[in-house]
């Protein structure tokens, strides 16, 4: 693998090349990871299934659990409470100019929430809750944003067959998306004739306060 | 204002939140520097000049003085739900140099800070590898190490300005950036003991908090210039900044930067995780959204004079002073006008020129004590312009939230106070 450090040399330049040690082949550092500890840590879940554990569970089992460990903070509806975010609803105002970013409004892949869910929800006892009950809080979720109906069960063996419908509107990075050195070069003299003030932050009147802030 | 320090140092705090308020009119009295206690003053000679002073190791670990209390992180209480998923802002107007103090990088926490103990710390490498392996902060510090001095910017930073001028104070208009020295391994040196199998693209780094951050990173940015980092400005990572170990990406937005970083799989796909899905990815004007868009582009700000940082001298002689950075690399130069862009001029970048650091820059000048419309321009070693928010607006729209890297404008009163302000 020595063949990764080549070309990384030549690309950062001087300082790379003063700055970074050569390294021939492995050193025989660190140990073997053992297949329980993998199994412990490797929670991740992809788009196309990896990581999925066995279980399922359905809408109504799900409804139940939001009450009891999801809804004080994102509302009995997942329509979400003060400032917590909101799961459920939004569809159709992601081109407004208030859009509603939910799970069914926006997010591109169902994975995203089995893997999201597990791993940091509830926010507070994080990793706590069982392949069962991520499955039936997912079906619930869905039906909420009205994308299965009540009867669903959600489970590993369906699960690639429900597709968010936002999936389609994401686009890789098309950056720069401004004008660059070689399309225009900035202006330096006599740019403008007048400069008019359109808008101050004091009258939105939201800078808060800086002992506030300290606390 | 009897003029002890202590009232001294009141009067100054009393002073800034005025002015970070904008509200209260500058007046000379409460200008720090003209509250000083006659006493204190030439011919007199002050307490400290008689008297012994504290001895050694009093602090065993030492904090600035308290003249300086007022150079701290702040948060906007209203923006999060909680202060365990939210941030606090660098004080940029504060700083000079390009480097960070450790104590004031601002943060950004998804579940809190975790407490970790180096060591029952591990980190483990699964996935797409020949051996999948465990290491402890031991076997990381075994490694060939490098020395290497970054910025980190938040694709967030300057996110709620993008419907108009919000916040007086460039801490919290462009305070979510800071730039340290890291001490760790190149990541490829961590992945060439595990041995990435030939089909590998991706990886995932995970971080061991109550989120347990995770991102899809490419392999080929991995194996180019990522760290796994144990060490900022010469002491170990602040628990707020991921201690023990933390993901180095330099250039990239900070969200990938993983904090308490305990796992990286190896996979053939991007893991399309929250954190690059529902959040950290662009939304456009017509409903679709950019995604994958890591890079920050080349941004400046003048840091002071700024709404926190007013001018308390009257006219005469003045020092911009300002900071400008490049996901891309160097900062080539620095334009700022003082007239809202109908003439600009070159500013001086002092002190170290690194890629993917913050950079210094300053313009002096004698001020007139006419209002000023001030702006700086980057332009960066890839020939990538910094552009006007209203350049950004016309391609993206006001509901991106991220990679605002928009220019900044100051107004500048007659009496010196800032404010921040969107111009024709
Ligand atoms: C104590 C309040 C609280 C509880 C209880 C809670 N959450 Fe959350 N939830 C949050 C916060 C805060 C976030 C955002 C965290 C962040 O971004 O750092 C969040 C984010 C989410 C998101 C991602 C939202 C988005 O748009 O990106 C999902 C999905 C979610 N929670 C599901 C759940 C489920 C399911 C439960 C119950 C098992 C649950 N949450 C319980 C506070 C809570």
């Amino acid at each position: 693998m020595l063949k990764f450090l080549k070309p990384a040399l030549i690309a950062l330049g001087l300082f790379a090349v003063i700055a970074t040690p050569v390294v021939a082949g492995k050193l025989g550092i660190g140990r073997e990871a053992t297949p329980a500890e993998i199994k412990g840590w490797d929670i991740d879940v992809r788009p196309d299934g990896q990581g999925l554990p066995e279980g399922k569970g359905t809408v109504e089992t799900g409804e139940e659990l939001f009450q009891e460990k999801c809804a004080a903070c994102h509302g009995e509806f997942a329509e979400g409470v003060d400032r917590w975010p909101v799961l459920a609803g939004g569809q159709d105002t992601l081109d407004s100019d208030r859009p509603v970013k939910t799970v069914g409004s926006y997010w591109p892949y169902l994975s995203t929430a089995y893997d999201y869910i597990f791993r940091a929800m509830p926010f507070g006892d994080a990793q706590s809750l069982s392949p069962d009950e991520v499955y039936a809080l997912l079906a619930y979720i869905l039906n909420m944003n009205d994308l299965v109906d009540d009867d669903f069960e959600l489970s590993k063996s369906n699960f690639l067959t429900v597709r968010l419908p936002n999936e389609k509107n994401f686009i890789d990075d098309p950056r720069p998306d401004t004008p660059i050195l070689a399309q225009k070069k900035p202006c330096m003299e006599n740019c403008k004739t007048t400069v008019e003030i359109t808008g101050r932050a004091r009258i939105v009147d939201v800078t808060p306060d800086g002992e506030k802030g300290s606390n | 204002m009897a003029g002890t320090p202590k009232k001294t140092n009141i009067s100054r705090r009393g002073f800034l939140s005025s002015a970070v308020a904008g509200s209260a009119a500058l007046v000379a009295g409460s200008n720090p520097l003209q509250a000083a206690n006659p006493e204190n003053m030439a011919p007199n000679v002050p307490d400290w000049s008689r008297y012994l002073g504290a001895g050694v190791a009093e602090q065993p670990y030492g904090m600035p003085s308290e003249f300086e209390k007022q150079v701290i992180r702040r948060n906007v209480p209203w923006l999060t739900a909680s202060t365990e998923s939210s941030v606090s802002f660098t004080p940029i107007h504060e700083l000079d140099g390009i480097i960070t103090p450790n104590g004031v990088c601002f943060e950004r926490h998804h579940a809190g800070i975790a407490m970790v103990d180096p060591a029952d710390h591990r980190l483990m490498i699964n996935g797409l590898v020949d051996k999948p392996m465990m290491f402890t902060m031991e076997d990381l510090k075994r490694f060939p190490r490098v020395n290497k001095i970054f910025f980190l910017e938040c694709a967030a930073n300057s996110g709620m300005e993008w419907r108009g001028a919000q916040l007086n104070g460039c801490q919290f208009t462009q305070g979510m950036v800071h730039c340290v020295e890291y001490t760790g391994v190149p990541l490829k040196y961590i992945l060439e003991e595990a041995g990435v199998k030939t089909n590998a693209k991706w990886l995932m780094p995970e971080g061991a908090d109550a989120a347990a951050m995770n991102r899809s990173l490419p392999l080929e940015k991995a194996l180019d210039d990522c760290l796994v980092a144990f060490k900022m400005n010469g002491e170990a990572l602040r628990p707020e900044q991921g201690y023990p170990l933390r993901l180095v990406v330099p250039g990239w937005e900070g969200n990938l930067w993983i904090k308490w970083l305990r796992r990286i799989e190896v996979g053939d796909m991007p893991w399309q995780a929250r954190e690059e899905t529902s959040k950290y990815t662009d939304l456009m004007e017509d409903g679709t959204s950019r995604r994958f868009t890591w890079v920050m582009d080349a941004k400046s700000v003048i840091t002071s004079p700024s709404p926190q940082a007013p001018i308390t001298h009257k006219k005469g002689h003045t020092v911009i002073s300002g900071l400008a950075w490049s996901g891309r690399g160097l900062i080539d130069y620095v334009d700022i006008t003082l007239d809202g862009g109908k003439n600009w001029r070159r500013a001086r970048i002092d002190g170290l020129r690194l890629p993917k650091a913050l950079h210094r820059f300053y313009y002096e000048f004698d001020w007139d004590g006419s209002p000023l419309l001030l702006q700086s321009r980057a332009v960066d070693e890839t020939g990538y312009v910094q552009p006007t928010k209203d350049e950004l607006r016309t391609v993206r729209g006001t509901s991106s939230i991220y990679h605002n890297n928009g220019i900044q404008t100051w107004h500048v009163q007659e009496n010196g106070q800032v404010e921040n302000v969107e111009i024709s």
